[in-house]
């Protein structure tokens, strides 16, 4: 006994040490240069807390320690496939997936935990009780009422979590089976609010009947509602929605992370659960005010559902213009700044992209890339593959001094961005857009922009960017509009 | 006192600490943050090895316990390695 709780007592000591490495490394990640490093210290922290439980464990039974080494074994060559396969432009969807393993992970602790204690006997009287046959009233072994209401908490988040992310992933990926628009049908809001409802009752049922045997069916109910819930929240989205919804079931993954450990009492788990709680929520709260949208209007708005809703009717003609004619523009310029979108990921556009801004730099002209923040399809996705194509950080201008570039700016490349430049944000009280933060492409000498054809955006908002004096199109698929043009400023 | 005080003592602290490490990330990093982050919630693997070294046996706990290392495996090693070959995309210019 006395040998047990000096282990105890080593492990949480090592969990704390874990803890520690986990801020500093979060903290060395908020600034690019030290960022990778950050990334491995705590890399190095999660080794440590693995390690240490591991063989912390090993005394214990044999047969289980084959099973531990298999699934290690088993995750780690799908996770280290998965890593070094996926393509940059996937990484909305990998970052989706992963959130859904840490959710899926909590929920199956919780689970396991709630099994492992609750007998394979009192398994069966719960059964039996359910049945009709009450079971002998005896207080469970280990299973008190604050555990059991984080048993419950853990698997309604780790569920939401991972069918949430499941769905996002549908939608990022764009399977035929999870369509990109948002899904909305009459009473999906009372359903849901029912849902959320009953389960959380549920979870407070449980914390009062400590002991009894219906417990484990309550748990069952809360593990199928989780995953209804899930799909029903996430369906309703739309696509432009995405960055929201990533960080959120970021936030998500790691509150249920949080909620395990107060299952197993363990503090690795509580701490670093709630510092990826915290970090998801804060990233949840900076795309929810780049869109000036609450999250209640991301989550239940249905933005994109209602066609053309409100958007200014916009008379006039669109002013077309050719590669040819946007080279000779992009020559006469001294500053130009590249607006990349959704659409320059679509088109996998981004080394064309850099080798444009090559062309333009070699030709002594200054150039930055004006990124808003929900630009693509999660928090920094454009920064992302700009970094791949070898873009330098420094260049990539946030909101505010895209803002301050744009009105002295030559010309303004609008590459795959819509919603994002839609100048009714500023000024049209009648748009869905109305008092969302812009790039200001429109103070630009001249806009080109970049896109398939004049129809209204993934929201169905129609911008009147495309109709103003100074705006030209160029119609055509992004990556072989931008390599042209660079081959034809070379040609000058 | 109650060990879920003293646990719900640190969650609430912890929370706050996140805030606090977290606030002022610029948006470049936003994505490796976010993979980043979330391969530390893959602690949950550490639960599920305590779950998993359970002493008796009972065929439901070990195939969820069982699940529960794959499913946080997967996470933990996925976002690491992830996270890691984007933030070098961010460093090469440099070097």
């Amino acid at each position: 006994m006395l040998e047990k709780t000096v282990t105890d007592n080593v492990l949480t000591l090592i969990y704390l040490f874990a803890a520690v490495l986990f801020i500093f490394g979060l903290k060395m990640m908020s600034k690019v240069p030290t960022a990778a490093r950050g990334n491995r210290v705590s890399a190095v922290g999660m080794l440590i807390a693995t390690a240490a439980t591991f063989f912390a464990l090993t005394g214990g039974a044999a047969i289980s320690l084959i099973w531990v080494v298999i699934a290690m074994a088993i995750g780690g060559f799908i996770g280290l496939r998965m890593a070094t396969k996926v393509e940059m432009t996937a990484m909305p969807q990998m970052v989706a997936l992963l959130n859904g393993f840490g959710g899926i992970a909590s929920l199956l602790v919780a689970c396991a935990d709630y099994a492992r204690k609750a007998t394979a006997e009192r398994f069966v009287s719960d059964v039996l009780e359910v049945l009709g046959t009450p079971a002998p009233a005896e207080d469970f072994v280990g299973l008190t009422g604050t555990s059991l209401f984080a048993t419950g908490l853990a698997t309604l988040i780790g569920g939401v979590t991972f069918t949430g992310s499941l769905i996002a992933y549908g939608k990022l990926q764009g399977t035929k089976w999870v369509p990109d628009q948002p899904v909305q049908f009459f009473g999906q809001k009372p359903i849901i609010a029912t849902l959320l409802i009953v389960s959380v009752l549920l979870c407070v049922v449980m914390a009062g009947t400590p002991g009894s045997g219906v417990n484990g069916l309550w748990l069952f109910l809360i593990v199928l509602m989780a995953l209804a819930l899930g799909v029903l929240l996430v369906i309703g989205i739309g696509g432009a929605d995405m960055p929201v919804v990533i960080a959120l079931l970021n936030s998500y993954s790691g509150l249920a992370a949080a909620m395990a450990g107060f299952v197993l009492n363990n503090y690795a788990l509580i701490i670093t659960g709630s510092l990826v709680g915290a970090s998801g929520l804060i990233l949840t709260s900076i795309m929810c005010k780049a869109m000036n949208r609450s999250l209640m209007n991301v989550l239940f708005g249905g933005m994109g559902s209602t066609s053309g809703g409100g958007g200014s009717q916009v008379t006039g003609e669109a002013h077309e213009s050719s590669p040819e004619d946007a080279a000779i523009v992009l020559e006469a310029a001294e500053q130009v700044v590249i607006v990349p979108g959704y659409g320059m990921a679509v088109a996998q556009a981004q080394h064309a992209v850099k080798e444009l801004a090559g062309e333009l730099e070699k030709r002594g002209k200054r150039v930055y890339y004006a990124i808003h923040p929900v630009a693509g399809r999660m928090p920094g996705h454009m920064n992302v593959l700009l970094a791949e194509a070898g873009v330098e950080y420094d260049v990539l201008l946030d909101l505010e001094p895209s803002n301050a570039q744009l009105p002295q700016s030559d010309v303004a490349l609008v590459i795959g961005a819509n919603d994002v430049t839609n100048p009714d944000a500023r000024t049209n009280e009648q748009s869905p857009l109305f008092g969302m933060p812009i790039l200001d492409v429109d103070r630009a000498r001249t806009v080109f922009v970049i896109k398939r054809s004049l129809n209204p955006g993934f929201a169905g908002i129609q911008n009147p960017l495309y109709f103003l004096d100074n705006t030209r199109m160029v119609f055509g698929d992004a990556k072989k509009v931008v390599t042209e043009l660079a081959n034809e400023l070379e040609g000058i | 006192m109650d060990p879920f005080i003293t646990a719900l003592v640190v969650f609430v602290l912890a929370v706050f600490i996140g805030f606090e490490v977290i606030t002022k990330v610029p948006s470049t990093l936003h994505t490796p943050l976010m993979s980043g982050s979330n391969a530390i919630s893959g602690i949950t693997l550490v639960g599920a090895l305590l779950c998993s070294f359970a002493d008796s046996f009972f065929y439901v706990g070990v195939i969820l316990g069982f699940l529960a290392i794959v499913a946080a495996t997967i996470n933990v090693v996925g976002g690491y390695v992830v996270t890691d070959r984007m933030l070098k995309m961010f460093l090469k210019d440099k070097k």
